[in-house]
């Protein structure tokens, strides 16, 4: 296998394990004003999430870093390309971490009810603008002949050769997003808190998950009209089919896991759907990884994008060696905080 | 009309300067939690243990602020840079994957566990994850420090098709003779700030009558750390800087420095301001053949002069890289005068009682930030006009489809922004200071 498209397969393994993990705490923020109802379960829901998020976030940065150093073109084109989203994205990062970690730090009650909403409006923005940006990388962007492009923010709302960051189909994605990873944060509250909170979580599993799938439905259809390259690729190579298959699997999987009172399983066979869904449309553009709305032959593919061989054979010495790393620290703070603390943290 | 290439220099300049006023106060506090911590589990003395959790929740706010600064940081490459990562991603993509995956994965799960963990963990527990997340945030700053040594001096690397930069050695990139003493430079800057804090706020304690015991910890802690690093500053690890300068940069030397004319026997100015007309130092006040030997170690070597080079190669803005050196290097020896004295007095056991002392460290606490800062504009102002040292020039190196209009859009939203969470940091940590470290009220699940 080419050394780049060992690189494309770790950079799809950040990016899901930063949907799955972010995932869950993004979804618990835009559920935190729902499940609970005073202070102390306000600290009890962000107590499930306090001493992980940071590290869950790890996992952006460290697929920036990736992108940065595996597929130069790629990150310089895009990220100059979506240039106004993205500091949209940073804004609201930024909001939401500092919401997150000062909440606490005042007892008065308007301070915290400032940053609890802070909190949960930047969760929900966040989850809608990731999913528009996937939306954008499959529906493709007007990159030309000068191998650049600008994306305004929105031009008619229509797909199409000159599209906006924000059209019929990026928002679809985007409202997806919300629902699917609000049910990821529904699932891992119930997981990992108590008393009424949980049952909170545990009642808005069910009509999240419907509406979840009605959309993915939705989605994924409006997706193979807007990307015909998707139909192609499935077409040529069948395995790829695997991943949606596989991915409606777990998703169904899921109301049975809850009702048999296996919160646990439930929430991996939910991550395993949201890594599914990420790996169709990675494995459905591939050898592509930015599809030109101009003209299909424009498309940024992954040899043109590519750093250097020799220096990615550098890189893939380091970095199976980090991420295993990585993924040991992140499932040891995992496990340690499993079991709901006996007394309140010093 | 403001030319688009300044404002994506502002961007960064900006969005660097503020984020860097965070890491340079985690890093420093890192090394003294851990040593506390440290010392606190050896000695069995629970008071040291209390002296750390306090400045672990200082910590705490300033690593938060420090993130979310530091990751537009990583995507302004992508989005005001396009250019410069294209051709340079191949490496400097590299070292700031590096930093993603071997620093911060650490720092966040430990620090996660130092101050959530409590009796999860234990008291050796709560060293070990101290400790790592020292490690954690130097091996950050390791990797920083190693993308700008090589900005600033590139080695490893050949010159691919189309320009782009290949990586052909880590090794090489990772031991570049310009970060072996880069790094210790702007780590010991780091402690100093740490230092100052901590000294400062035990001077505040101490001088107001409250928190005695506490405030004692921090006061010795804070003299010796910073005793020891402003001493370090300026040598080996400034000295060594400047060397490597005139090997490598004599024009970036030469405009620091304020020398306008080459010869033998360069002097050193302490003050005077740049007159970039008449190409002189106006009101100099000179030490003869201090530059020379300084540089060369001999007083007659004859010292390169900005009129060696072509002024298309002069770093872009002399006067403020000439300011930013002088004051940097100015506060460097005011640091290390306070501090020696503040050791002496110490180890005379009469500190605490010495009011001017107390005063001069509390006022202090600033000024390391501005000589960390200063230092950044001298270094990074004086690569100018390069991006990557001899091999691309700012010029070419922003994105071609920005238009300054948008630039501009998200500079101000950054000033906003900073601005207000400028506001929620200081008025946070002012509290906690006002608050003192007394034993804490369990403050709910969050515990902070």
């Amino acid at each position: 296998m080419a050394v780049a498209t060992l690189f494309f397969c770790f950079l799809a393994l950040l990016l899901a394990g930063y949907v799955v993990l972010d995932g869950y705490d993004l979804g618990t923020g835009i559920l935190h004003l729902r499940l609970a109802k005073n202070d102390a379960e306000r600290q009890e829901v962000l107590a499930t999430i306090g001493p992980l998020w940071d590290g869950n976030e790890v996992f952006l940065i460290a697929a920036g870093g990736t992108l940065f150093f595996a597929f130069p073109a790629l990150y310089a084109a895009s990220f100059s390309g979506f240039y106004l989203p993205l500091m949209i994205v940073l804004w609201l990062l930024m909001i939401r971490g500092v919401s997150v970690e000062v909440r606490s730090h005042v007892p008065a009650p308007q301070w915290r009810d400032f940053f609890d909403v802070a909190f949960s409006l930047s969760s929900l923005l966040l989850a809608f603008v990731l999913g528009v940006a996937l939306g954008n990388v499959v529906r493709g962007v007007p990159v030309g002949a000068d191998r650049v492009f600008l994306l305004p923010l929105w031009t008619n709302l229509l797909t199409g050769p000159q599209p906006g960051i924000l059209d019929w189909y990026t928002m679809l994605v985007g409202a997806t997003a919300v629902v699917a990873i609000a049910e990821h944060g529904a699932l891992w509250v119930a997981l990992r808190a108590a008393g009424p909170v949980r049952e909170r979580a545990r009642e808005v599993i069910r009509p999240l998950w419907r509406a979840a799938l009605v959309l993915t439905v939705a989605m994924s259809a409006a997706s193979f009209a807007v990307q015909p390259r998707l139909v192609q690729a499935m077409a040529a190579g069948p395995w790829r089919l695997a991943f949606p298959v596989a991915g409606a699997l777990a998703s169904l999987a899921v109301p049975v896991l809850v009702r048999r009172g296996r919160a646990g399983l439930a929430f991996a066979a939910w991550s395993l759907f949201l890594s599914l869904l990420l790996a169709t449309a990675a494995f459905g553009l591939y050898p592509w990884v930015l599809p030109s709305s101009l003209d299909p032959a424009l498309s940024l593919t992954i040899d043109e994008v590519k750093a250097a061989d020799a220096s990615l054979r550098i890189g893939a010495t380091w970095w199976p060696v980090g991420v295993g790393l990585a993924i040991v620290y992140t499932g040891y703070v995992h496990w340690r905080f499993a079991a709901p603390s006996s007394s309140p943290a010093p | 009309m403001v030319d688009v290439l300044l404002l994506h220099r502002l961007h960064f300049g900006f969005t660097i300067t503020f984020h860097y006023l965070f890491p340079q106060l985690t890093m420093g506090l890192a090394i003294l939690i851990a040593a506390l911590e440290v010392a606190s589990y050896l000695r069995r003395d629970d008071r040291l243990h209390r002296a750390a959790r306090f400045w672990a929740k200082v910590f705490a706010v300033n690593f938060v602020l420090g993130v979310v600064t530091g990751i537009p940081m990583e995507f302004q490459f992508g989005t005001n840079w396009a250019e410069f990562s294209r051709i340079a991603g191949g490496v400097v993509g590299q070292t700031l994957a590096l930093e993603s995956v071997f620093a911060f994965f650490l720092e966040s799960t430990f620090l996660g566990l130092y101050l959530y963990g409590g009796e999860r963990i234990g008291r050796r527990g709560t060293v070990i994850a101290a400790l790592l997340v020292f490690a954690g945030s130097w091996i950050s700053g390791f990797f920083i420090v190693a993308t700008n040594a090589f900005m600033q001096h590139p080695v490893g690397y050949r010159v691919g098709p189309g320009g782009v930069l290949v990586m052909t050695s880590l090794r090489e990139v990772l031991s570049n003779p310009w970060l072996r003493w880069q790094y210790p430079h702007v780590m010991s800057g780091a402690v100093l700030t740490g230092a100052f804090a901590v000294a400062g706020v035990g001077a505040f304690y101490l001088l107001g009558g409250r928190h005695l015991e506490q405030a004692r910890i921090f006061v010795r802690t804070g003299v010796v750390a910073g005793a020891l690093a402003s001493v370090l500053q300026i040598f080996p690890t400034g000295d060594s800087q400047g060397r490597m300068l005139a090997e490598h940069q004599p024009v970036a030397l030469a405009a620091l420095e304020g020398l306008f004319e080459s010869g033998p026997g360069a002097p050193l100015a302490i003050v005077g301001q740049p007159d970039m007309l008449a190409r002189r130092l106006d009101n100099p006040l000179l030490i003869p053949y201090a530059l020379s030997f300084l540089t060369y170690r001999r007083w007659m070597a004859e010292v390169k002069g900005l009129d060696a080079f072509p002024p298309d190669e002069w770093p872009t803005n002399v006067p403020l890289v000439y300011y930013a050196y002088h004051v940097m290097v100015g506060l460097g020896t005011f640091f290390i005068a306070i501090m020696l004295v503040a050791v002496w007095l110490l180890a005379r056991g009469r500190l605490e009682r010495s009011k001017p002392m107390l005063w001069t460290l509390m006022l202090a606490v600033p000024f390391p930030y501005i000589a960390n800062t200063a230092g950044w504009f001298a270094a990074e102002g004086g690569r100018q006009p390069w991006v990557v040292y001899g091999l691309l020039r700012t010029g070419d190196a922003a994105s071609r489809q920005v238009s300054g209009g948008n630039a501009l859009f998200t500079l101000l939203g950054f000033m906003g922004m900073y601005a207000l969470l400028s506001l929620v940091f200081l008025f946070l940590v002012g509290r906690d200071i006002a608050h003192g470290p007394e034993p804490e009220q369990a403050s709910g699940v969050d515990g902070r």
